[in-house]
């Protein structure tokens, strides 16, 4: 949590490649959502100093780009960890018991949905329906996809990505 | 039992995302037709006679729609792929998307030639990344190829694509949300009409339609509309993908014919119950469908006979639960799921899933009085009546339904205290 707190208000970011972004949108309407999207992938997340940029760059308000930041789900305000876990629970996962492999990763990760870990290694986070329910119960780690997943094998999954067992992406 | 594969059909073939394979299974034989022989107005008038509608759920007319939008004078014009596959419970677009790109973006570019539209979009869910990657090489290769660009194939039609990614939003699988999203702001929803079909994106004529119902626009050109027509139900013909998920044993995608019996699909495709266990519950067409209990099953897969029991079609996701599972505990996460997701513009939507959650929250913790059922379908009710969207329409499908199919579910939370499954 410590971590969290001290990035977001960080207030010095490298403004470089968020102007670069910015300037080639610029005059485009409509590109909000897509520019937001571009300076996420680079900074992990989204600064707030920088949203000051985009609004200016992009000629809306401030409380217009805030607006979408929160109505969109994959838009964070806040660091996330270097991997991301993702856990369906949406119907079909939850008949199959995801609910359990949930409960199971956050005790292992003493964190609560959508908080990173102390290390900054881990954000897990729930999903309403990841489209995999062929395979339910389902979890991503990053980009990987798995099925069928139980608690055992979730924890497996999880171990493989942690700091000591050597970094995967 | 053998039944005809159009949109599943290439995608057990190695790399059947990539150009050559598709033009080697017969692709851009409909384009190319269309191109040659066709004018607009017969492109048109083969999907209208074809009786394709629309397979996102609403199920609309899709050569009446495309006919609209040829006569509105309006230009430029717009065509638009909903590719926000969220529905929990439907997976079929993720697997078109990824196997099979270039039917729908054939059938996208079928659809801007027939209505006189020159730029395309397709909207895919941020979720989607791997999908989305796919088909932005699907479309660098069918330029490449001259089936997307300027003077396709020689002929007089420019018509250019772009994949635009959604960030999070069950809304904006909303036609009119998605239209807002696609223009960069909150996928707040618009009032109708105006239908996007006259004032779209940027307030120009927009044809929006599903992933799979662009799939299956070439083929109806190749073999014809008849052949089409002839296939499944005679008012809603051709197949349909079903996405069947849940406690059956045999979980996934099946395409079968319209109007297919759904007994028949859960027990004949789907090879019945796993584990031997009793079907308890089905979802047929996706979470917001609301439930039917066991003695409904034995009914086809149509909009009319569907909604005789008070469900409906959907996109035809089969999510089928067994009698182990608490019923209530499926009801309340449904409806935190759509309080997570109604976007806040209208007043019964935003105030009737944030109230319905808390009391199915209080039912669930043991805390629930007996009048808690009768307040649930009054607010549910007044959401069906007043919501602005079809989120709001739908969000209390759910709760309602399974109150009504499964009471004792609730009187064992309400009386007992404590879940008779043990589920929570």
């Amino acid at each position: 949590m410590v971590i969290e707190y001290v990035a977001a208000k960080q207030t010095s970011f490298d403004t470089t490649k968020a102007l670069e972004i910015i300037k080639q949108y610029k005059g485009k309407r409509g590109s909000l959502i897509s520019v937001l999207q571009r300076i996420q992938d680079a900074y992990g997340f989204l600064p707030e100093p920088i949203l000051d940029l985009v609004a200016e760059g992009l000629n809306v308000y401030l409380t217009d780009v805030y607006g979408v930041v929160t109505f969109y789900s994959q838009f964070y305000l806040t660091p996330r960890g270097k991997n991301v876990i993702r856990i369906c629970r949406g119907t079909a996962c939850h008949v199959k018991g995801s609910d359990r492999i949930m409960e199971k990763l956050l005790e292992k990760l003493e964190v609560k949905p959508g908080e990173m870990t102390r290390d900054g290694n881990f954000t897990i986070e729930e999903v309403a329906c990841l489209g995999a329910c062929g395979m339910a119960p389902v979890m991503v780690i990053n980009k990987d996809t798995f099925g069928e997943v139980t608690t055992a094998k979730s924890l497996e999954i999880v171990e493989s990505h942690s700091v000591n067992k050597g970094e995967k992406k | 039992m053998d039944y005809p594969s159009i949109t599943l059909r290439n995608i057990k073939e190695p790399d059947s995302h990539k150009i050559n394979t598709y033009l080697k299974s017969g692709g851009y034989k409909g384009l190319t037709r269309v191109l040659d022989d066709m004018v607009p107005e017969e492109v048109i008038g083969s999907i209208k006679r074809s009786g394709l509608r629309g397979r996102g759920g609403a199920s609309f007319p899709t050569g009446l729609k495309w006919e609209f939008a040829r006569r509105d004078r309006n230009f430029p014009k717009y065509i638009v792929c909903n590719a926000d596959e969220g529905e929990p419970g439907t997976f079929k677009d993720r697997i078109l998307i990824e196997k099979d790109p270039f039917a729908i973006i054939e059938g996208m570019t079928i659809a801007g030639f027939s209505v006189g539209a020159e730029k395309g979009y397709i909207y895919i869910r941020g979720e989607y990344v791997k999908g989305a990657e796919i088909l932005r090489k699907a479309i660098k290769e069918a330029k490449e190829k001259n089936f997307l660009g300027k003077n396709i194939q020689g002929k007089d039609f420019n018509f250019d694509l772009d994949v635009y990614m959604g960030a999070g939003s069950y809304i904006c699988g909303e036609e009119t949300a998605l239209i807002e999203s696609l223009e960069g702001n909150v996928g707040y929803s618009r009032i109708k009409p105006p239908f996007p079909i006259n004032v779209g994106l940027w307030d120009k004529p927009t044809v929006l339609n599903n992933v799979e119902t662009f799939s299956l626009v070439a083929p109806i050109i190749v073999n014809g509309d008849e052949w089409f027509s002839n296939i499944g139900a005679r008012d809603f013909p051709g197949t349909m993908i079903y996405s069947l998920s849940g406690h059956v044993n045999k979980p996934g995608l099946y395409e079968l014919p319209t109007g297919i019996n759904l007994k028949t699909i859960i027990y004949e495709f789907g090879g019945g119950i796993k584990d031997g266990k009793k079907l308890k519950a089905v979802f047929p067409g996706g979470l917001s469908s609301g439930c039917l209990n066991e003695n409904e099953i034995d009914i086809p897969m149509d909009h009319k006979a569907l909604a005789k029991v008070g469900s409906m079609l959907g996109s035809g996701a089969i999510i089928v639960i067994n009698d182990e599972t608490c019923m209530v505990e499926i009801a309340r996460r449904g409806m935190k799921f759509f309080r997570h997701e109604s976007c806040g513009k209208c007043v019964p939507c935003r105030e009737g899933t944030f109230w319905i959650s808390k009391i199915m929250l209080r039912i669930v913790n043991g805390e629930g009085k007996k009048e808690d059922l009768d307040l649930i379908k009054d607010l549910g009710q007044g959401m069906k009546t007043a919501a602005f969207c079809g989120l709001g329409l739908a969000a209390a499908n759910p709760v309602l339904s399974i109150i009504k199919n499964f009471p004792k579910d609730f009187e064992s939370h309400i009386n007992d205290k404590k879940c008779a499954y043990n589920n929570k």
